[in-house]
C-alpha cells in the first residue's frame, strides 16, 4: 500500500457521558474513495468533524502526509487541504451562488466565476454562478457546497451523508464527479447508510460501532448482508410481512386541492385528488421538489388554505383545510416532517421538552403548567421503545445523531396514538436496521386499522410498505397504482411525467 | 502562523453551565467599575471618594438605600415584561412609550376627579396604566401582525409619539391652571397615592407588586405551558409552526405582557413618587430596563438581581455628582461600559480561550 493521505491513531472524544469515538485508527490513501459504515450514534459525523477542525480530539494523533497534524479550526483544515460537505447545508439561500463562494474562498469575483465553470464542466458540477440558493434543488445546492471545497484545490474531500437528501438522479451524476475526482487526484470520505451506494463506489470501508473500529473491508468483495452484519453486529431484520389490507373508512382526502404558494420559487399545486383509508398505507413517490413541500404543508395545516376552500382537505370525514396543525392533530393526526431540526424538534431543548411540542395534550400540561415528571416519563418510554441512543431525557436534541433524533421524532408522534399518520422522508439518515424497525412498526400500525400516509424518494421503500402508490410530479399527482400490480419502471415514468403507459 | 502562535484562539463550548453564565455578568459589573474608577482618576477626581459615594452609599446608608429600592421597583416590572418577549425573539424597545401611557391613564382619573376619595382610586389608576400601556404595545402588535412592519421600528417610534401626547396635555387641557403656566398637571389627592411600605422612605407598595410580578414571570416562563410555547417561538419558529403554536398569538402577548408591565410601573411613578403628571416622569426606564433585561439574562429570578444593580447605579451616580463632583454624564457612561462589558462577558460564555501551545493552526 502507498503511504497514506491521512492516518488516525487511537483518535477519541467524549461528549460529557457519551464516548462518541474510542481510539479510532484509520488509513485513508491517496485517490481513494473511502467508505465509514456504522449504525446511527456510532460516531461517524464526530470522526468526520475531528478530522475537519470542528471538534477537537482528546486524545490521540492525526498524521497528514505523514506529519503529525493539530486543527483549530476548519479554516487550519481547508488551509491543509481538507474539505468537508456537511449534511445540513451551510449555504446563505438568499445571496447568489458566487456571493456565498466568496464569502469562504479569497480572490476577485471575475476569476471566481471563471473558476467555479472550470471545475463545474471538469467535474460534472454545472451551476449557474448568478442563481440565487433558494431557485436551487437540493442536489443543485449540494453541488455548490462541493465547488466551494473544491476552490480551495483540496486533497481529501468529507461528504457527511450525501445521498440521503438526493433523488436517485441526482446519486448517479454525484457518483460520476466522485470518481473523476479521484482520478483527479482527490480522496473521499463518504459516510451513508444505503449498502449499496457504497459497494457501488468505494474502495475501502471502515466500520464503526458505538465508537469503536470493528474492521476495514473492502466492500465490493462483501454483500450488502455482509456489511449490514458487521455494521449492526447481527442478522439484517426481515423485511415486514405484509398481509392484505381490510381497508375501513375513509381518513384522509384531499379533493381538487390547488394551491398557489406566495414563495416565487415554491412549486404550486394544481387539483391533486387523494382518498386514504384506514388500515391502508398510501404512498407518495416523486423527485423531491416537486411540491412534496407544498403537500406536506398542506396535510400538516402549517399552511391554511382559505375558509371556502376547506372541504378541499378532509379527514376523518371533516373539512379542515381551514383549520391549523392543533385543530387537525386533536382530531387524531400526527405527524413527522422531513426536516428534523428546527422543525420536529427544537435544538436547544431538552428531549423532555421536545416530547412537549406534540405530545402535550397527552396528559403533559395540567392547569396550564408543565409537571416535567409527566414529559420525563413519557421521553423515557420513547427512548426505550424507539431505540434511541441517547444519555437520557435531559440530552438536547441537537446534541443527539441524526439517525437517533429521527428515531425519536417518529416515536413520539407514534406514542400519540394516531388514527392518520403522515410521515414524509421517515428513514432520511436512520440506519438499515433501524430503518427496517421503522417499516416494520408502520405496517404493524396499518394491520390495526391505521390510516398511513407516507412521502418517500425511496422508491424500494414504498415497495416494500405501502398498498397503493401515487406520484407528484410538477405539483401534479398521478392516480392511484396499487403496488402488487406495478413495476418500479411505471413509477418512474410518471416521475419525469410521462404519464400512465400506453 | 506566527501571529496564532501568540494569540489564543476562541473555541465554542459545547454547554455553557450554569455558573459560567452567573459569573459573566458579575465580572462584567466589575470591569466596568473598575475602568470607571480608573476614569475618574484620570480626570483628577479622588477615586476613593467616587468609590464611597458610588459603590458603597447606595447599600450602606438608609436613606440612600430606600431611593435604590424606589427606582427598583419601575426597572424590575419593566424589565420583566420585557423579557418574556425577548425570549421569543419578539423585540419591543417601545417601554418608554408604554410607560408614558400608562402614567397618562392613570393620571386621566386624579385629572378629571381632582375631590374623589376613597381607598379604590389608587388601585384603579394603577390598572388604568397597565391597560393603557397594554393598548399602546397592542398597536405594535396590530402592525406586526397584519403587515410584518417590524416591532423594534414601530414600538421605538411610538415612544417619540407618546412623548409628544404627554406635552400636549401638559401644555393644553391637563395643564394645572394654578401652576404657573408649567407643563405639569394638580398635585394628586392623598388617595390617589400608592400606599408606602418603608416608614420615613419613599418605597411604596408597588416594589411589592413588582416583585410578586417577577415571581409570576419565573413561573410564566419556566413552568408554564404558554411560556414554552414562547419560547419555542423564539428558539425555533418553524418547529412552533409544525406543533401548531400561532405566532401571531406569540406577538400578541409578547407585546400586551411587556405594554402591560410598562404602563403599570408608568401609573406607579405618578401615584408615588411623582404625584402628578408632568414632563420628566420617565428618567428613561424604558430604555434603561432593556438593559437590565440583558444583565439578567432574561432569566425573571437573574433580572431581580440586575434591577438592583441598575437602580444603584442610577444612586450612586446621583451620590457621586454631589459628593464627589462628577458630571453628570458619569452615569450614562458608566452605563454604557457595563453593556459593553456584559457583551464581551457574554462571548467568553459561549466560547473559550484556547492558547497556543494546546492547538496550533496547521501542522507542526
Ligand atoms: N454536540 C454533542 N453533544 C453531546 N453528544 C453528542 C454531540 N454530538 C454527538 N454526540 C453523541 O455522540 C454519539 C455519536 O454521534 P454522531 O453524530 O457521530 O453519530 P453518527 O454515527 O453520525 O450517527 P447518524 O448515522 O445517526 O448520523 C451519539 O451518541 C451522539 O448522541
Ligand atoms: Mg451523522
Amino acid at each position: 500500500m502507498t503511504a497514506p493521505l491521512l492516518s488516525l491513531r487511537g483518535i477519541s472524544k467524549r461528549y460529557g457521558e457519551v464516548r462518541a469515538n474510542q481510539a479510532v485508527d484509520l488509513d485513508v490513501a491517496p485517490r481513494s474513495i473511502h467508505a465509514i459504515l456504522g449504525e446511527n450514534g456510532a460516531g461517524k459525523s464526530t470522526l468526520m468533524k475531528l478530522i475537519y477542525g470542528v471538534e477537537t480530539p482528546d486524545s490521540g494523533e492525526m498524521l497528514w502526509e505523514g506529519a503529525p497534524l493539530t486543527l483549530a479550526s476548519p479554516a487550519a483544515a481547508r488551509r491543509q487541504g481538507i474539505g468537508m460537505v456537511f449534511q445540513h447545508f451551510s449555504l446563505f439561500e438568499t445571496l447568489t451562488v458566487i456571493e456565498n463562494i466568496r464569502l469562504v474562498v479569497p480572490g476577485r469575483t471575475a476569476a471566481l466565476i471563471a473558476r467555479v465553470r472550470e471545475l463545474g464542466a471538469e467535474f460534472g458540477l454545472e451551476v449557474d454562478p448568478f442563481a440565487h440558493i433558494h431557485e436551487l434543488s437540493v442536489g443543485e445546492r449540494q453541488r455548490v457546497e462541493i465547488i466551494r471545497c473544491l476552490m480551495t484545490d483540496p486533497k481529501l474531500l468529507i461528504l457527511d451523508e450525501p445521498t440521503s437528501v438526493l433523488p436517485p438522479q441526482s446519486v448517479a451524476k454525484l457518483f460520476d464527479t466522485l470518481q473523476r475526482l479521484r482520478d483527479g487526484g482527490v480522496s473521499v470520505l463518504f459516510i451513508s447508510h444505503k449498502l449499496e451506494e457504497i459497494r457501488a463506489i468505494c474502495d475501502r470501508a471502515t466500520i464503526l460501532r458505538a465508537g469503536k473500529v470493528t474492521g476495514h473491508v473492502d466492500p465490493r468483495e462483501h454483500d450488502a448482508h455482509d456489511l449490514a452484519r458487521m455494521m449492526i453486529g447481527r442478522d439484517m431484520p426481515e423485511p415486514p410481512p405484509m398481509v392484505p389490507s381490510q381497508p375501513g373508512e375513509t381518513m384522509l382526502e384531499l379533493i381538487g386541492l390547488t394551491y398557489t404558494p406566495d414563495d416565487p420559487f415554491g412549486m404550486p399545486l394544481k387539483d391533486l385528488a387523494l382518498s386514504l383509508k384506514a388500515g391502508e398505507i398510501l404512498g407518495i413517490a416523486g423527485i423531491s421538489g416537486n411540491g412534496q413541500a407544498e403537500l406536506s404543508e398542506l396535510i400538516s395545516g402549517e399552511i391554511r388554505l382559505p375558509f371556502d376552500d376547506r372541504e378541499q382537505v378532509q379527514m376523518m370525514g371533516e373539512p379542515v383545510g381551514h383549520l391549523g396543525p392543533a385543530e387537525r392533530r386533536k382530531l387524531g393526526f400526527s405527524f413527522v416532517p422531513e426536516d428534523r431540526l428546527g422543525r420536529g424538534a427544537v435544538q436547544g431543548m431538552s428531549l423532555a421538552r421536545n416530547s412537549l411540542l406534540t405530545a402535550h395534550p397527552l396528559g403533559l400540561v395540567r392547569h396550564g403548567l408543565i409537571p416535567m415528571a409527566q414529559a420525563n416519563d413519557f421521553t423515557r418510554r420513547c427512548i426505550a421503545d424507539h431505540d434511541v441512543r441517547t444519555s437520557g431525557v435531559e440530552a438536547e436534541a441537537g446534541g443527539l445523531s441524526g439517525g437517533n433524533l429521527q428515531k425519536f421524532i417518529v416515536g413520539r408522534e407514534m406514542m400519540l396514538a394516531p388514527k392518520l399518520f403522515f410521515l414524509a422522508q421517515p428513514t432520511w439518515g436512520v440506519d438499515i436496521g433501524a430503518a427496517t424497525t421503522i417499516r416494520q412498526k408502520l405496517v404493524a400500525l396499518r394491520n390495526q386499522g391505521v390510516a398511513i400516509l407516507v412521502i418517500s424518494e425511496e422508491i424500494d421503500e414504498l415497495f416494500d410498505i405501502c398498498d397503493r402508490i401515487q406520484v407528484v410530479s410538477q405539483g401534479r399527482l398521478s392516480p392511484s397504482l396499487e403496488t402488487r400490480k406495478t413495476r418500479p419502471e411505471d413509477i418512474g415514468r410518471y416521475m419525469i411525467g410521462a404519464g400512465a403507459p400506453a | 502562523m506566527s501571529a496564532a502562535r501568540i494569540w489564543p484562539k476562541l473555541m465554542k463550548r459545547e454547554r455553557p453551565s450554569l455558573s459560567i453564565k452567573i459569573l459573566a455578568p458579575l465580572v462584567a459589573l466589575v470591569v466596568a467599575t473598575l475602568i470607571n474608577l480608573l476614569l475618574y482618576l484620570v480626570m483628577g477626581k479622588d477615586p476613593v471618594a467616587v468609590f464611597h459615594a458610588m459603590i458603597l452609599e447606595p447599600f450602606i446608608s438608609f436613606p440612600s438605600f430606600s431611593e435604590v429600592l424606589l427606582k427598583t421597583g419601575p426597572l424590575l416590572l419593566i424589565a420583566e415584561g420585557l423579557a418574556i418577549g425577548y425570549r421569543a425573539k419578539v423585540f419591543n424597545i417601545g417601554a418608554e412609550g408604554q410607560f408614558i401611557i400608562g402614567a397618562i391613564f392613570a393620571s386621566a382619573l386624579p385629572v378629571w376627579y381632582p375631590m374623589a376619595t376613597g381607598q379604590w382610586i389608587w388601585p384603579t389608576m394603577l390598572l388604568a396604566g397597565a391597560i393603557g400601556g397594554a393598548l399602546w404595545a397592542g398597536i405594535t402588535a396590530f402592525w406586526r401582525v397584519r403587515l410584518r412592519a417590524n416591532e423594534i421600528l414601530v414600538s421605538l417610534m411610538l415612544s417619540l409619539v407618546a412623548a409628544q401626547v404627554l406635552n400636549y396635555l401638559l401644555l393644553g387641557p391637563w395643564k394645572d391652571p394654578n401652576g404657573f403656566n408649567f407643563p405639569q398637571s394638580v398635585m394628586f389627592q392623598y388617595d390617589a397615592m400608592v400606599p408606602l411600605i418603608i416608614p420615613g422612605t419613599r418605597v411604596n407598595a408597588s416594589l411589592l407588586i413588582a416583585v410578586a410580578l417577577a415571581l409570576m414571570a419565573y413561573v410564566f416562563m419556566q413552568k408554564s405551558f404558554m411560556g414554552y410555547k414562547l419560547e419555542v417561538g423564539g428558539l425555533a419558529p418553524r418547529a412552533a409552526g409544525y406543533a401548531g403554536f400561532s405566532e401571531g398569538r406569540a406577538i400578541w402577548l409578547s407585546l400586551l405582557i411587556g405594554g402591560f408591565a410598562a404602563g403599570l410601573a408608568g401609573a406607579a411613578e405618578v401615584a408615588g413618587p411623582i404625584g402628578q403628571l408632568q414632563r420628566s416622569i420617565s428618567t428613561g426606564y424604558g430604555y434603561a430596563a432593556i438593559i437590565v433585561a440583558y444583565l439578567g439574562g432574561l432569566h425573571p429570578i437573574g433580572i431581580v438581581f440586575s434591577s438592583v444593580v441598575m437602580a444603584a447605579i442610577y444612586i450612586g451616580g446621583d451620590n457621586a455628582l454631589v459628593s464627589a463632583d462628577l458630571p453628570i454624564a458619569a452615569v450614562r457612561v458608566f452605563l454604557g461600559s457595563l453593556l459593553l462589558s456584559y457583551l464581551m462577558a457574554m462571548t467568553f460564555v459561549r466560547y473559550r480561550l484556547v492558547f497556543a501551545r494546546q492547538a496550533i493552526g496547521g501542522a507542526t
